[in-house]
């Protein structure tokens, strides 16, 4: 992540003054979206050979109805991520989820994806808001493994009575130590990759 | 019914944020909202095609390919091919934990299952093309796939120390 200039407002007062952080570079077209788009016509391909036009449009329109669905979450998720990224002082992230926040900072980013409620459409927009505002990729990665092992929405609703309460504590349990182990072995890791900071 | 509460829920999250970032003046309220919008603008497309590519890719996975790697080893060639298994599965939580079920009731061990619902968690495809690669940089979703690829073992380890739940 590119280092944002540290604008912290000291009081509610001259927050006006000191106006808006820049906004992010946006790159809609990556090659994460070249790889999915490529794998997704290739299995367009696939169900067309086996299940004729009839199947193809079958799909589109159930994920169409599906995409319309989700949207108003997405809009909501990116809401609260940008007024997250606004709101939160960047010094007091970066001391408290930063490269240099310890165990501290992965304790406080797993406590923080455990306890999120809401669903990816929560989780991922807050965690890359945090890590415009200062969280390293130890503190993101503890949080983003916490919500998906440890995260109590999906436990509850489907874990539960589909796995039952026996198997559920005992893969709780069992993750519970994961998250921290998952963050700070990214943070190790990143550390020998980028010894000095990370590339623009 | 949980649906609307998630709205709620979440709604009502972007209230309250909303109403903190009004506090601090008209300029930060506007600011924010407009750096929201440029996101979802942005992100709409992406999302699109994880949704739509999602459909498809699931529908060349059949669930039997699924279980068939779940189940029949039951040791860590079983744990290893359990994780597979969880990266591959499609679909949201119903279809994973119930095949995650089907594979216990059929024999499979609890570490072998605790194994896949780990590595389902993590690496689930659809969760990653629809929700992590649009909303986060690139390069924390290797970063964070890659560091994450010991844990379903680890659990699978854990799982077999303590022995049958």
């Amino acid at each position: 992540m590119a280092e944002l200039p540290l604008k912290e407002p000291a009081s509610a007062d001259d927050a006006a003054d000191t106006g808006p952080r820049p906004g992010r570079i946006r790159k809609p077209i990556g090659w994460s979206m070249i790889v999915i788009a490529v794998l997704v016509a290739v299995c367009v391909v696939l169900v067309w050979r086996r299940d004729g036009v009839d199947g193809v449009t079958e799909i589109l329109f159930h994920d169409l109805e599906l995409f319309g669905g989700i949207l108003p979450r997405v809009l909501a998720g990116c809401l609260l991520g940008a007024f997250i990224a606004e709101i939160l002082p960047h010094e007091k992230v970066s001391r408290a989820l930063g490269p240099n926040s310890g165990l501290k900072g992965l304790l406080i980013g797993t406590a923080f994806g455990a306890i999120l409620p809401g669903g990816p459409f929560t989780v991922y927009p807050v965690a890359a808001a945090l890590l415009t505002v200062g969280a390293d990729f130890g503190a993101a990665i503890a949080m983003v493994v916490s919500w998906t092992l440890i995260g109590y929405g999906r436990a509850i609703v489907w874990e539960l009575p589909i796995m039952g309460t026996d198997f559920t504590l005992l893969r709780i349990l069992i993750s519970l130590p994961l998250p921290i182990l998952a963050g700070a072995l990214g943070r190790f890791v990143y550390l020998r990759i980028y010894p000095k900071g990370a590339p623009p | 019914m949980s649906a609307l509460l998630v709205d709620i829920i979440l709604w009502g999250s972007v209230a309250v944020l909303g109403l903190m970032a009004w506090q601090r003046g008209r300029v930060v309220l506007v600011a924010s909202v407009r750096e929201g919008s440029l996101d979802f603008i942005n992100i709409v497309p992406r999302i699109a095609l994880g949704v739509l590519g999602a459909g498809y890719i699931a529908a060349v996975i059949p669930s039997e390919v699924i279980t068939g790697w779940l189940g029949p080893d039951s040791g860590w060639l079983g744990v290893l091919m359990a994780t597979v298994a969880g990266a591959a599965t499609p679909g949201g939580p119903v279809i994973g934990f119930s095949l995650g079920a089907v594979a216990m009731k059929a024999g499979a061990g609890p570490p072998q299952v605790i194994a896949y619902v780990t590595a389902w968690a993590l690496f689930a495809f659809q969760r990653l093309i629809l929700w992590e690669i649009p909303f986060m940089p690139a390069r924390f979703v290797w970063f964070r796939a890659a560091v994450s690829l010991p844990f379903p073992f680890v659990a699978a380890a854990i799982a077999m120390a303590i022995g049958k739940p």
